[in-house]
């Protein structure tokens, strides 16, 4: 088990060095650099190479991919082009918020999609499954960022009961009303996101389980339904388990239009910024820690799931 | 009594003490600004984030030598005294200046300012070794010194700036340069990352509290040197929300005061509401700067043609009234506006150009961007564009790319790409340079500055040579209106509209005047209460 775990984190490697090199590619094959963000739009090319210079950014592309690669080696993410601010502080405060926005909605999700999943799949093919069914292909196809204009309109603006973006402050009291209120319509939108995944993928299992041989038995046995869905949910979680894994990595990365929208100081806000102004320090930074995130995420989904369940072996 | 007993009877006297206590002081008055900015504008002198980033950052925090007048709404803003209470050409010298600094002010540490702190601040923008040299000022300065060769400190109170070549218009330059405290730049060795997060000016405000990327908050300066422009309220916080639908539901749910640039449909939603939407004309533009070197601009009759075709009011109509018609370079309210030729709509015509200048239909490309400072609702505005060309003779194709690409085209000129015929990129005119010289002087011509499309006329030329050395304030009055009317004449750019600048903000705000500016006084500002 403990060398399975070594030999996954090792395989991390690679799949670190590609996605940053990916990342570095890209930034420089999109027109426009980082230092025209530190310029204003009548600068002249001289005043443009001088600075460029005076950053390091002139020099050959794999140098200076080399020489971050190098300093990110000991831990050093650099400085952040567009504010000057240490990218690895950017990372931290930012992951900070988005990890406490990604861990809510899903289980947030996971509670509504596993509820929602379980009946349907009992009921596979009568008009309860189709209902729910119905709301979780919702739940894919509503697109988030218009959901959360449509919640902010009714809650923020109509109902003024909620604050419709940003946070209470710097660090999130979870004792306080005051904290508590802004992080309410965000979660709420995010979790419809894997909320039809998740339902989704419990009803097929559980409507897979109760097909299978042992719940005829355990039926056959005289046990109540409410103990032979006890023993079919514990079959059908291993897969929920995985889906769930990979939508809290897609959350922690992909919440990009909902952070924008409520003004979220999280990872995607981060990255979006990071984008427009072409803040290579940042982009790179968050990036690797995010493609970090999602290897140990499936890794510990992974790891849970053969806890779960003997037969999917490990190592 | 039980000790319970005895706890809720504690706690019921001190609820008893809470009520009957008068209020321990008068409520602190808070005014909350939606900016449209991703995030908040650099605090270490000269601000990042466009005029943005002057206008809340710059001009709250820190002074110039010279400052702009914002206690008006009805005329252009222009330049007043501001650390400098005058300046004159040297009689002997017209390629120096000398400013008088202003007695008595303090930075928010206490240190005096004298003449050789704004010696230091110049060496901080351009003295490449000097200790607090600092790379991303300089690349803010720059855009203002072009024309800067040195500064001395004269006396404890004077300094003397010698430029390349006269320029009558200096004093706007500095209007643009913050001078920041040397003692607290000292004390943090100079790292102006660390000055950022503890900064220290002679402005209204002073600096209080910064969460990276989510607000900054500044306080009331009892102190600040111009009586007049002590806020009137206690407390300013930033907010950055670059999305417009965000800024309009903060507003309306009273989380934030005053927001930056609601969406134009989104102004009756909050009329209904009962906010206050005001707007004026400033200086800007929302034009095609042309090319005149490859294509079809480079024929006056096609430029013209192209003036012709435009219905402006439709534009107007389309923003919903929150924008003024650019018939030419200038906002008719400026001074130098003068009278230039009128393009009025007149589609008949504009196919006749084509037809004389042989280019029927005419096809043109555009660079334009998705979205950028002051680029207003880019994607529909030049889809009317081109719909409205097309009505007329033309065959436009649109290049659309993101900002920071089509900043790039703009900076490298048409050099780079001849078969790009006219670029999208909005600007501000706030001085004759930056509202004219810079697009039709041949010394601007790209890359070296903003004349994209490489204009050259030996007369323009010599207007502009006979502006910058004319230090009469009449006569160059006169010589910047002939610039102005022959720009027209000469159709150097197909205008388009010029932006109102609507700003929204809850009826308990008093007191603002919105100024024909890219900046604005916030210090006026009383709020009632709840």
């Amino acid at each position: 088990m403990f060398g399975y775990v070594i030999r996954r984190l090792i395989a991390a490697i690679p799949i670190a060095l590609g996605v940053s090199m990916i990342c570095y590619l890209l930034v420089y094959l999109a027109p426009g650099d980082p230092v025209q963000t530190l310029l204003p739009p009548d600068a002249d090319a001289e005043t443009v190479d001088r600075l460029k210079r005076l950053y390091g950014l002139d020099r050959p592309l794999p140098v200076q991919y080399i020489e971050w690669l190098g300093r990110v080696v000991s831990g050093d993410f650099g400085r952040s082009i567009a504010n000057g601010r240490p990218v690895i502080e950017e990372i931290q405060r930012s992951l900070g918020n988005t990890v406490l926005l990604a861990t809510l909605s899903v289980l947030v999700a996971f509670s509504i999609a596993f509820v929602l999943g379980t009946i349907a799949g009992r009921k596979a093919g009568t008009w309860l499954d189709r209902v729910v069914t119905g709301v979780a292909v919702l739940g894919v196809s509503v697109p988030n960022y218009w959901l959360a204009i449509v919640l902010i309109i009714i809650f923020s603006v109509e109902l003024m009961i909620l604050p419709s973006s940003g946070t209470a402050g710097e660090r999130f009291d979870p004792t306080s009303w005051e904290h508590i209120q802004y992080l309410i319509l965000p979660v709420i939108t995010l979790s419809m996101i894997p909320v039809g995944i998740i339902a989704r993928t419990t009803r097929s299992a559980i409507s897979e389980v109760m097909n299978q041989d042992f719940v005829v038995t355990l039926r056959a046995n005289g046990l109540p339904e409410w103990r032979v869905l006890k023993h079919a949910i514990k079959n059908a979680l291993p897969p929920v388990l995985a889906v769930m894994g990979l939508q809290f990595g897609t959350l922690m990365g992909g919440s990009i239009l909902v952070e924008t929208v409520f003004a979220w100081p999280g990872s995607g806000y981060l990255l979006s910024k990071a984008i427009l102004t072409r803040d290579v320090p940042v982009l790179q930074g968050t990036i690797l820690v995010l493609a970090m995130i999602f290897v140990v995420t499936n890794l510990a989904v992974d790891l849970i799931q053969s806890t779960l369940d003997p037969r999917i072996r490990r190592g | 009594m039980t000790t319970r007993r005895l706890s809720l009877l504690g706690a019921g006297f001190a609820l008893l003490a809470a009520l009957a206590a008068p209020p321990a002081r008068a409520q602190e008055t808070v005014l909350r600004v939606g900016m449209t900015a991703g995030d908040i504008p650099l605090t270490a002198g000269i601000p990042d984030q466009g005029f943005e980033g002057w206008r809340f950052v710059g001009y709250n925090l820190y002074d110039a030598l010279v400052l702009w007048d914002l206690s008006r709404g009805d005329v252009a803003a222009d330049i007043k005294p501001g650390l400098a209470t005058s300046w004159a050409i040297d009689p002997n010298n017209n390629r120096r200046w000398i400013f008088q600094l202003r007695r008595d002010v303090r930075f928010h540490d206490g240190s005096p300012m004298t003449a050789a702190d704004i010696v230091w601040n110049f060496e901080r923008f351009t003295r490449e070794g000097a200790p607090q040299f600092n790379p991303r000022q300089f690349a803010f300065a720059r855009a203002y010194l072009g024309n800067y060769e040195g500064i001395e400190a004269v006396d404890e109170l004077t300094v003397a700036i010698t430029t390349k070549q006269p320029d009558s218009l200096l004093p706007y330059n500095m209007s643009f340069l913050m001078m920041v405290s040397p003692r607290r730049s000292a004390e943090v060795n100079n790292d102006a990352d660390a000055f950022a997060r503890n900064p220290s000016g002679t402005g209204p405000y002073r600096f209080a509290r910064m969460v990276p990327g989510e607000r900054l908050e500044l306080v009331r300066n009892p102190d600040y040197w111009d009586r007049d422009r002590v806020p009137k309220h206690d407390r300013l916080v930033l907010l950055p929300m670059p999305e417009a639908s965000t800024r309009t539901a903060a507003l309306l749910s009273g989380q934030v005061d005053w927001i930056e640039a609601p969406a134009p449909d989104a102004i009756p939603r909050l009329r209904s509401a009962r906010m206050q939407i005001v707007s004026n004309s400033y200086p800007h533009n929302w034009a095609y700067q042309l090319n005149f070197v490859d294509g079809p601009f480079a024929d006056l009759r096609v430029r013209r043609a192209a003036n012709h075709a435009l219905n402006r009011a439709d534009f107007v109509e389309m923003l919903g009234g929150m924008a003024l018609p650019g018939f030419a370079n200038l906002t008719p309210s400026t001074p130098y506006y003068g009278n230039p030729r009128r393009y009025e709509y007149d589609p008949a015509r504009a196919r006749a150009l084509l037809q004389e200048a042989g280019c029927l239909p005419c096809r043109v490309t555009f660079a334009i961007s998705t979205s950028g400072s002051g680029q207003m609702q880019p994607l529909p505005m030049n889809e009317l564009v081109k719909a409205q060309l097309e009505a007329a003779g033309f065959q436009v194709t649109l290049q659309t790319m993101d900002w920071n690409a089509l900043l790039q085209v703009g900076r490298e000129g048409r050099g780079r790409h001849p078969t790009v015929n006219g670029i999208n990129i909005s600007r501000s005119l706030q001085d004759p340079f930056n509202g004219m010289f810079r697009f039709v002087w041949s010394a601007q011509a790209a890359p070296a500055g903003s004349n994209w499309g490489h204009y050259r006329n030996p007369e323009m030329d010599a207007l502009v040579n006979q502006a910058l050395a004319t230090f009469d304030p009449a006569e160059r009055l006169r010589i910047l209106t002939q610039i102005h009317e022959k720009m027209s004449e000469d159709a150097v750019m197909l205008w388009v509209v010029h932006d109102l600048n609507p700003r929204a903000m809850s009826p308990r705000l008093r007191g603002f005047t919105q100024a024909q500016s890219w900046f604005q006084d916030l210090t006026p500002i009383t709020i009632a209460p709840r």
